[in-house]
């Protein structure tokens, strides 16, 4: 069987979610082969997860090059490899760094991109959920191999243990893939919280939530429930969460088992970003808010009395 | 500084869109078009940096005939002109092919600085400013929340998962901006006026020396294959808090094992 290759999405040693969606996806497209690309020493502490689910073989590309300058030297890298193993399919994270890659990959071997794939059969045929939710493509790749990106949380990854057996890839970057330089890396506590796009449960406020302060209270919710914090774009433009939690059209897609949203009206540009969650739950004062038309339970209420009341119930039955 | 801002016109992300039923491309003609949002960031930061270093700021566009309202509205905002890539055969183009006719394009403009949006509305795909930098052999410098002009070089800082980077390179390059990073102006009375005088340069397939297979539905790299509306989602149960709605909630949840 052909390989496939997944792109490995990690962070501080340790490989993130997606790359375990991807693996579980690609066994059922060929033998999984993980490439991991970042700085000297990458590759080891991530091995032992990627045989875990499946990995058959861990190409590993370490540099300095391929963690000082932005996506173009680890595509050139990747572009290389497909040359040589001719993989049945290229798997990628569809996040800002895996989105990029494969937009570069595209042009190095003119071949087709799908982006913000949920689903992928061993034909070839992709499953893409677009325009805020409301409509389902399929799709293929009609020039080249499949090149896909996999939007996070699309599947449950599932364990399937294997020895991969680790391959050194040569890592020659030539000067064109150097022209963007990263100056510095800047790593900010987040705490315990799961990360936005891969949480299962994601908890969010919106301008309901009144202020920064009372964020607190979707704080204490998510971290009850084991959630990450999200907000919608009105909470994020008057200022009472960061940018980077925006979850929306212009902020973030996530796609949890559950979904909470306090305070938030629910208008399209919210719905953009959440609308394929698993089970959606809503607590707002306007019983004809539009985010009740998605919710699979709502309660019509003033958050500050209801939430209190839910975290403490959470409590009484831990 | 010679800066082009490439602009898409899209459906309205607030309305109703969806795909045409023959072709499966975007259905332009039921939907209210308008300036991809994302993009007005790219011409704010654009016109930032022509107040501060002086130079010329053009709009450049691939879209059909309608585009051309987005493009005068672009325009009122303040840049100097613009150009429209404009020809039959373009409609259905993918983005793999969509950036080898706007990397042509640029070809022909000599722009110190490539300006963006983060991602369009409508596709969200997000591939394109490393797509033009592959082709072009340029920077690419990409989901900017600040951007820094120092002469020749320029330096973004990026929100990442983890934090930020700053990241940096030389001139020529292209730069992709979030909503973070400014606040885009309206239209003036006088800015809409104005717009109306400037010169919009159209160019076509065989000006950029493409030839009409190579892109459209027939040079596309993918295809849509079928599509289909989504089910819509049914509400479901809604309850008025009585004193219990907090309890209640927690009841659901349990119900469901998130609890």
């Amino acid at each position: 069987m052909a390989e496939v290759l997944v792109v490995v999405e990690h962070s501080g040693g340790e490989v993130k979610k997606v790359t375990l969606e991807m693996l579980t996806l690609a066994r059922e497209l060929g033998t999984p082969a993980a490439v991991v690309l970042g700085g000297p020493g990458a590759a080891a502490p991530l091995v032992d997860k990627l045989s875990e689910y499946g990995a058959a073989k861990v190409y590993a590309g370490e540099s300095e090059d391929l963690r000082g300058f932005l996506v173009a030297p680890k595509a050139a890298v990747l572009a290389d490899l497909v040359r040589s193993v001719q993989p049945a399919a290229v798997l990628l994270g569809s996040t800002q760094e895996g989105k990029e890659i494969a937009g570069r990959l595209a042009v190095k071997l003119d071949n087709g991109l799908l982006t913000d794939v949920t689903a992928l059969s061993p034909d070839g045929v992709a499953t893409q959920t677009v325009f805020a939710g409301s409509t389902i493509v399929r799709s293929r790749v009609t020039r080249g191999l499949p090149l896909v990106t996999v939007r996070p949380n699309s599947l449950t990854p599932a364990a399937a243990p294997a020895t991969a057996e680790v391959s050194p890839l040569e890592v020659a970057v030539d000067e064109a893939a150097k022209l963007a330089r990263v100056v510095e890396r800047k790593v900010e506590p987040k705490g315990a919280r799961p990360e936005l796009t891969e949480a299962s449960v994601v908890v969010s406020g919106g301008r309901g939530v009144g202020n920064a302060d009372n964020f607190k209270l979707v704080e204490e919710l998510a971290d009850l429930l084991g959630g990450a914090v999200g907000a919608s774009r009105a909470a994020v433009d008057s200022g009472f969460y960061p940018h980077q939690f925006q979850v929306g059209q212009t902020g973030k897609t996530v796609s949890p088992q559950l979904y909470v949203a306090l305070g938030i009206s629910g208008a399209i540009q919210h719905r953009a970003g959440m609308q394929t969650s698993k089970t959606i739950v809503a607590v707002n004062k306007d019983a004809e808010a539009p985010i009740f038309e998605l919710a699979d339970f709502g309660v019509v209420g003033d958050l500050f009395k209801v939430v209190p009341q839910a975290a403490e119930e959470i409590r009484k039955r831990k | 500084m010679n800066i082009v801002v490439l602009v898409k016109q899209v459906p309205d992300s607030s309305a109703e869109r969806s795909l045409r039923a023959d072709d499966n491309t975007v259905d332009r003609g039921s939907a209210s078009n308008v300036i991809n949002e994302m993009d007005e960031y790219a011409i704010e930061e654009a016109l930032r940096i022509q107040d501060a270093h002086g130079g010329e700021v053009t709009i450049l566009t691939m879209g059909p005939e309608g585009a051309s309202e987005s493009i005068r509205k672009a325009l009122s905002m303040g840049p100097d002109r613009a150009v429209h890539v404009l020809d039959d055969a373009l409609h259905g183009s993918c983005a793999l092919t969509t950036s080898k006719v706007l990397a042509a394009a640029l070809g022909t403009l000599n722009a110190d600085l490539v300006l963006c949006g983060a991602e369009s509305t409508d596709g969200r795909v997000q591939v394109m400013p490393h797509m033009l930098a592959e082709r072009m052999g340029i920077a690419a410098l990409t989901g900017a929340r600040k951007l820094t002009v120092d002469g020749t070089s320029l330096t973004i800082e990026r929100q990442t998962e983890e934090g930020y980077e700053v990241v940096a390179a030389s001139t020529p390059a292209v730069v992709s901006v979030w909503d973070t990073i400014n606040e885009p102006r309206y239209p003036s009375f006088k800015g809409i006026m104005a717009a109306k005088k400037k010169p919009v340069q159209t160019l076509s397939l065989a000006d950029l020396g493409i030839a009409p297979a190579e892109v459209g539905t027939d040079g596309a790299s993918s295809a849509v294959v079928e599509h289909s509306k989504r089910p819509p989602r049914s509400g479901g149960q809604k309850v008025n808090d009585d004193g219990e709605g907090g309890v209640k909630l927690v009841e659901f949840l349990a119900s469901e094992k998130f609890v």
